[in-house]
């Protein structure tokens, strides 16, 4: 019986090495370990992993392939209806998605779904040859996107891959979104994984013009008028930063998330031979219990910092993926749950010297249906720290949105996009982080191919 | 990569370039800045725009060596690029959104000091073109270090002060600034002020103390530019504003210099090594 076999344990770097480096944590399986994890699968008639898949990946199909070693085969399923494997195997929430799903799971341990889709995915990426790209015809029609983040790619290249011309305007000097300057190294390769994926994208036709802030460089009319695109999709993510509006947050040595990961991530701060600081003093506080608070504070942690995580809700509130809270733990992160900020304290010079914060309870559950915490009357106590990290989570840029008569948006300023990505403008589509708000990668890539559809049949009726 | 076309030395360690980047000459309007990248390694430096033409393709920047990313710029000659050459970037001039009948009337003083000078010029030019003539003090410590003086006689009246005496009259830009109102009965109504942070302090001090509304222009530190990171924080009247998306100019009246220039030295408090580090300082 397959279900008898454990689910065969992942290779990782040592805690205590990989707390002071910034290389991958989690080796991944090689060959042979894919192939008896693969054999675990049940091959369910109605697989309820595929259901919970934000794309629909044919899990089970994939799977059968990889078990027999037929993993060409497998690659070509995934790429039905993912054109992230590589990243999505690493970073998506497969607890909550596909692992939480699958039937193994009630009795015993879930098929390790995205350690598969990695190996697939890395796979695929060590065997370029394997998977030349077919270029159509070019139907003659140009669609502009804006953002190289996980939407952005993946709207260019199901439209690349049916003759648009198709060009991506970034902002950044390096392609790729959130998955070059939010997420860290450790969890996802800049080189070895999201390069190769930007290469696969390129390598199907599509121009990637770095340097160009639409909103500012150009605006959105200016890319349909002037540069003469018949679509433009806008995928330009959630990057502004939420602070609390607590007393000190302007301190030296309060961050934004964003920032501090922006300076590791890229521009390199960690690495000496690059121009760009970063500063973590002695001991870090980061506040908030999502990704990217688990990303700040390892990255803190890496650079040489007691690092620090105050969270408000409990421990079985964290929306952060389960496998990153286990891996900050085993790290030496020290957890404060129930715990909330209420003023940052500094010393004469205007550097921040403690977080004052209170003791929390759980009280009803609130809209979100979490238990909401409420403050235990006179708990205020202080954590003495250099610095203190705000992941509170972010919203949408105003600079599109500012500039694009007849683009609506929503009071949290995200973009107004049905199901498909259609906008209040004709001929402009929109889809990830930048209508949802903060979400996680595999939904915007998903939007993306959902608008890259919607829009192939705008422009076909045109 | 965009190309260097000119390169000149206006004063000992401030170079004026001319840089090739349509999109963003293209774009830009006065009081906006570009992020530029020296190499691979580098840093993103946010810089003022001094000039542009939008049919040559060309913008100007103007850098101080006072450090190692501005030195990195100014190490490079005509015929090299910037890796990077984004923008333009932030909130143009609010003298741009005024209507031509109430600009017309507008008495408008600049105030620039040191490297500040340059990124004054866009804006007395373009009010020029549209028929305003402008008063404009400028100040430095001694003559030798005066910049783009003859480029603004082309387009306002220009008044000089030297710390030292060496030109013009003799003192701080806030001393000339009484001068010219209280003994040449100038008055204005609109005054702007660009340099270091310590001097639009206290020049934005005294137009308060003559009623005059009074733009900053505030060069923090930041990191991508597009209001992502936050380090470009500033309090406005109590307000925590981002200098990149909802600046680069503020009412002087009302932000917190002391928070400014604390947060503008966080990391020179903090180098990354040993060698010699800092992050921008586009006017001075």
């Amino acid at each position: 019986m397959a279900n008898k076999i454990p689910r065969t344990p992942v290779r990782e770097q040592a805690p205590e090495v990989r707390a002071a480096n910034f290389e991958e944590v989690c080796f991944g399986y090689n060959r042979e370990e894919a192939l008896l994890e693969a054999s675990r699968c049940l091959n369910c008639p109605r697989p309820r992993c595929v259901e919970k898949c934000p794309v629909h990946v044919n899990i089970p199909g994939f799977i059968s392939k990889l078990a027999k070693g037929e993993i060409k085969e497998a690659a070509d399923i995934i790429a039905l209806d993912s054109s992230l494997p590589s990243v999505c195997g690493r970073v998506c929430p497969q607890e909550s998605q596909c692992e939480g799903a699958c039937v193994l799971g009630i009795k015993s341990e879930p098929v390790a779904i995205g350690k598969l889709e990695r190996f697939v995915g890395d796979w695929r990426i060590e065997h370029p040859e394997l998977f030349t790209p077919q270029h159509p015809a070019p139907n003659g029609k140009k669609v502009a996107i804006v953002g190289s983040g996980p939407a952005g790619l993946a709207c260019a290249s199901d439209l690349a891959k049916e003759g648009y011309e198709v060009k991506i305007f970034e902002a950044l000097h390096k392609t790729g979104g959130v998955l070059v300057y939010g997420i860290p190294e450790f969890r996802l390769p800049k080189e070895k994984i999201v390069a190769k994926e930007v290469e696969a994208v390129s390598k199907l036709g599509v121009e990637i013009e770095n340097d160009v802030i639409i909103g500012r460089t150009m605006t959105i009319d200016q890319l349909m008028d002037e540069e003469g695109y018949d679509a433009v999709f806008i995928g330009s993510g959630a990057g502004l930063p939420r602070f609390m509006g607590i007393e000190g947050e302007n301190l030296n040595g309060v961050f934004s998330a964003n920032e501090f990961l922006t300076r590791a991530n890229l521009m390199h701060a960690y690495d000496d031979s690059y121009d760009t600081p970063i500063y973590t003093g002695k001991r870090v506080v980061v506040v908030g219990g999502g990704n990217v608070a688990m990303d700040a504070v390892r990255t803190a942690k890496r650079l040489g910092a007691d690092a620090y995580i105050v969270y408000r809700r409990s421990e079985a509130e964290l929306p952060a993926r389960v496998e990153e809270v286990h891996h900050a733990k085993e790290e030496g992160v020290v957890f404060n749950m129930l715990t909330n900020p209420v003023r940052i304290l500094g010393d004469e010079k205007g550097w921040v010297k403690g977080i004052e914060c209170v003791r929390m309870e759980l009280g009803e559950p609130d809209e979100s249906g979490r238990r909401s915490p409420v403050a235990v009357e006179g708990s205020e106590f202080v954590i003495d720290t250099d610095v203190v990290i705000m992941a509170l989570g972010t919203s949408p840029n105003p600079l599109i949105r500012d500039t694009t008569d007849g683009l609506d948006t929503n009071r949290r300023g995200c973009i107004v996009a049905d199901e498909e990505g259609h906008t209040t403008r004709p001929g402009v589509f929109a889809g990830g982080d930048a209508v949802t708000g903060a979400a996680t990668v595999i939904l915007a890539m998903g939007a993306g191919r959902k608008a890259a559809k919607a829009i192939s049949e705008y422009l076909s009726e045109k | 990569m965009f190309k260097i076309i000119r390169k000149r030395t206006l004063a000992p360690n401030i170079t004026e370039m001319r840089v090739e980047a349509p999109r963003v000459a293209r774009s830009a309007k006065p009081g906006q800045f570009v992020i530029v990248r020296t190499d691979a390694q580098g840093e993103r430096i946010p810089l003022t725009i001094c000039d542009y033409n939008p049919e040559e393709g060309w913008v100007t920047i103007v850098t101080q060596t006072v450090g190692n990313s501005s030195r990195k710029i100014n190490n490079l000659n005509e015929g090299d690029a910037f890796i990077d050459f984004a923008g333009p970037l932030g909130r143009p001039s609010d003298l741009l959104d005024l209507p031509e009948e109430e600009l017309k009337k507008k008495k408008i003083l600049f105030v620039a000091g040191g490297v500040g000078t340059a990124p004054v010029y866009p804006q007395v030019k373009w009010l020029k073109e549209h028929g305003v003539e402008a008063d404009v003090i400028i100040g430095a410590k001694t003559k030798d270090i005066f910049t783009y003086v003859n480029e603004m006689k082309k387009v306002g009246n220009v008044y000089l002060c030297t710390d030292d005496g060496s030109e013009g009259f003799h003192g701080m830009v806030t001393g000339l600034m009484k001068d010219l109102i209280e003994n040449q009965g100038k008055k204005y109504d609109h005054c702007v002020i660009i340099g270091p942070m310590i001097m639009m302090k206290f020049a934005a001090m005294a137009t308060r103390e003559y009623g005059i509304p009074t733009m900053v222009s505030l060069n923090a530190l930041m990191v991508d530019g597009t209001g992502m990171c936050g380090a470009c924080r500033v309090s406005v009247d109590g307000e925590t504003r981002f200098t990149c998306v909802d600046g680069p100019e503020f009412d002087g009246h009302k932000v917190d210099f002391d928070e400014a220039m604390r947060r503008q030295n966080m990391y020179r408090e903090h180098p990354k090594s040993l060698a010699e580090k800092e992050n921008c300082k586009c006017h001075g």
